[in-house]
């Protein structure tokens, strides 16, 4: 079967670029880069939306029943919408997007030195699909009765019966916007992992590719198998919604507990899927950073595709309360704990690599060595949730939100801030602001700890998820308490304030921030070793990248240079 | 953007990038019919009663339909053939027979439906119906979608270009045929 031919010089010559409308070039556009920095940016506006929410659910809980200023008073209904849309934005419109398909899209055809993806309209096609999924979360905000205020897990049968939830249009389409998000991942999957597979430059095997890349095909891959029982979830719930079928019904033969399971089937391997691509961004950080080859990148490779493995045995972890058999729970305890196994591995990968390298304190650097201190906060964290025992008293409470954010935060911003900062001179041909880097590194860290350490304490002292107003409940109306929450509230008004300088930075860099070269980081991968910014095709045609060694090869004894790119001819 | 990509035209697997996409499609679908299925299992073996429900489906439609998909299966397998040899306008001809074969599918379907309609049967009847109509609709909606695909690539096979592609919509053809397999006996012949 010769369809595919074997040499880049047989391809169809690339049409030399005739002028092309801003329309095209920037909206229609098939090109992986553009396409990243649309979901990147769209990425980045839904995260100042995620924020403003937390923002006002936070100043009615510190402050309950007082007007927040612009917003005004927040009534329970309202703080419902608020927690729902702030998990499923920050999940499903920022991390995904911006690790996945931003990073994604831009890193794998350079980093394997391809000159676009291999389905390129069905990359715009993805990106479609995902902003229209995004403005009907948006106009779910808005339509009557508002927003759906279900909590981002949606359990049936609050989210499936109108008389419940009392929004009736914000829970369908919010179930038609998570749907339409799916699919469009679905779709960008297919090209990550096609691409990576079959489209790597000349002399690049597969345990040459960066690791980086092979955590988000294994991410990819993991979205893919895991997200299809959700899919026929969701389907069920918008029926059970809008056409009277009872798949959650309890009184007409229904199981709200079938919906759980659809849903953390699939909610479990998700953070996975979100997790990997911020652990690749912070080893290709370090490496590079710290002039030294990631500690046993073979090893790396094997324990991820086990953690994804693993991933898919976990699940009921999310439903030890849920009148699951205790000896069920037992099961999903032990495999929970187990899984702390790779995934700490990898913390000790990390530690590994630094471990005698010539570290570069650089911005991204900082963020990258936060994710690590950070990220091991939370993963302990996970531990006493792990066991079925003591869930039975951490679930719902404030220790299950502190645990999550302590893992979300470094994957969805500390990560993020990494590797923006550490490929901006790539993507926008210019350095940014080191000074007011480190700035916006210490006012985010500092302010974020300082917001949900006081959430472990308010859990262990009972404190419930999801309830609008403590003064209700005598034993959580404590002075204490308090006082924790406003600390957490007051923090996060300093934490999201600090994120001005690094906007400002951001796009002052763009437009007139010194130019970068080719390699300001002296890297080793293949994005590197073209222009800053590349152009349309990323290499000229004839002049595509071959690979002569793995990207590792940092301070080799005897060479001149402490980096040897991997294009280098021996 | 007018020509293809150089990284479409690579192939560091030796297997064709197109093909390559198509079984992760395949992946991704299995997963999702997957978790209506096993859902459907686990509700069916709870629920007993529901055998007197489900008898109440047409056996006869949905083996004629089973007969159906698999003929078009055939065409679609000789379609392939007639493309490896490079007879793009014969290869379009077998899949447009394909397409036809899905065509009668779906008419057979709606009028097994309406039928089913009229009697009282709709998908609020019951638990059992919940499900009938959501799987089978799932997978009618997937042979209509692959009827248009299947349409373009006959399409552009008729003028002898992109004749890889017949294989591809073939085999995605043949897993819609599959899942139909799996429902048969699930939704027609469990009662």
């Amino acid at each position: 079967m010769a369809y595919a031919h074997p040499h880049d010089a047989h391809a169809p010559a690339h049409a030399g670029h005739h002028e092309q409308s801003f329309f095209q070039k920037y909206l229609w556009s098939t090109d992986h880069k553009i396409i990243a920095f649309q979901y990147l940016f769209t990425g980045m506006a839904l995260a100042m939306v995620g924020g403003f929410m937390a923002y006002v659910f936070r100043m009615q809980l510190a402050f309950p029943g007082t007007s927040v200023p612009g917003w005004g008073v927040v009534s329970p209904g309202q703080y419902n919408a608020l927690i729902t849309n702030h998990g499923s934005i920050m999940i499903f419109w920022v991390a995904m997007p911006v690790l996945i398909a931003g990073f994604g899209n831009f890193l794998i055809p350079l980093m394997i030195g391809a000159d676009d993806m291999v389905f390129p309209r069905i990359n715009r096609l993805s990106y479609q699909l995902f902003l229209l999924s995004a403005l009907v979360l948006v106009a779910s905000l808005f339509v009557q009765n508002g927003g759906f205020g279900g909590a981002w897990t949606a359990y049936p049968p609050l989210s499936a019966n109108k008389n419940y939830n009392m929004t009736p249009y914000g829970a369908t389409m919010w179930v038609l916007a998570v749907a339409l998000e799916f699919v469009a991942f679905l779709l960008g999957g297919i090209n990550f992992i096609v691409t990576t597979m079959n489209s790597r430059a000349k002399g690049m095997k597969a345990f040459d590719v960066p690791i980086v890349i092979w955590c988000i095909v294994i991410a990819s891959i993991l979205f893919m198998a895991s997200v299809g029982p959700l899919i026929a979830g969701a389907v069920m719930l918008l029926f059970d919604q809008l056409l009277g079928t009872s798949f959650f019904n309890p009184n007409r033969g229904g199981d709200p507990i079938l919906w759980q399971h659809l849903f953390w089937f699939f909610g479990h391997p998700e953070v996975y899927v979100v997790m990997l691509p911020a652990f690749g961004i912070v080893a290709e950080v370090m490496t590079v950073m710290a002039r030294k080859k990631l500690f046993a990148y073979k090893t790396v490779i094997y324990t991820i595709v086990a953690t994804g493995v693993l991933s898919f045995f976990v699940w009921a972890h999310h439903q030890f309360v849920a009148g699951i058999d205790p000896r069920m729970a037992n099961v999903f305890t032990v495999t929970t704990v187990l899984i702390s196994i790779p995934v700490g591995e990898m913390c000790f990968v990390y530690i590994a690599t630094l471990y005698g390298g010539s570290i570069r304190l650089t911005t991204p650097m900082l963020w990258a060595l936060a994710f690590l201190g950070e990220f091991l906060i939370g993963g302990v964290t996970g531990i006493y949730l792990g066991a079925s025992g003591l869930d039975v008293f951490f679930h719902d409470t404030y220790f299950v939100v502190a645990h999550f954010h302590y893992t979300f935060f470094p994957i969805a911003i500390i990560a993020v801030f990494s590797g923006l900062t550490f490929w901006f001179p790539k993507m926008f041909g210019r350095m940014m602001n080191e000074t007011w880097g480190k700035v916006h590194f210490w006012g985010t860290i500092i302010p974020f700890n300082f917001i949900f350490i006081p959430l472990f304490f308010l859990g262990l002292n009972g404190e419930h998820r999801r309830i609008f107003d403590y003064h209700s409940f005598p034993q959580l109306d404590t002075p204490f308490m308090h006082t924790l929450r406003v600390m957490a509230t007051v923090s996060l008004i300093v934490m999201l304030l600090f994120q001005i300088p690094f906007i400002i930075n951001f796009i002052v860099s763009a437009i007139r921030g010194p130019k970068a070269d080719k390699n300001p980081w002296r890297a080793n991968t293949l994005e590197w070793t073209t222009d800053s910014p590349p152009p349309h095709g990323n290499w000229p045609q004839a002049e595509m990248p071959e690979v002569h060694r793995r990207h590792y090869e940092y301070a080799v004894p005897g060479r001149a240079e402490d980096f040897w790119p991997q294009n280098e001819r021996a | 953007m007018s020509g293809k990509t150089i990284a479409t035209m690579r192939s560091a697997m030796g297997m064709p990038t197109g093909r390559l996409a198509v079984w992760w499609v395949i992946v991704s679908e299995i997963v999702i019919f997957g978790g209506v299925l096993v859902s459907y299992i686990m509700h069916r073996i709870g629920h007993p009663e529901w055998a007197e429900e489900a008898s109440h489906t047409n056996t006869w439609a949905g083996a004629t339909n089973t007969l159906v998909l698999l003929t078009s299966s055939l065409s679609a397998v000789l379609a392939h053939k007639a493309a490896t040899e490079g007879n793009g306008k014969k290869a379009a001809n077998l899949l447009r027979l394909t397409t036809l074969g899905g065509l009668i599918f779906l008419v057979i379907k709606s009028f097994e439906w309406t039928h089913e309609i009229k009697e009282g049967f709709t998908i609020q009847a019951g638990g059992f119906w919940s499900y009938y109509y959501t799987a089978a609709g799932l997978h009618a909606f997937h042979v209509l979608c692959g009827m248009i695909i299947m349409l373009v690539v006959a399409h552009t096979a008729s003028k002898n270009q992109e004749l890889q592609r017949v294989e591809n919509i073939g085999i995605y053809w043949h897993f819609v045929d599959v899942v139909w397999i799996f429902l048969f006996p699930l939704l027609y012949i469990a009662k």
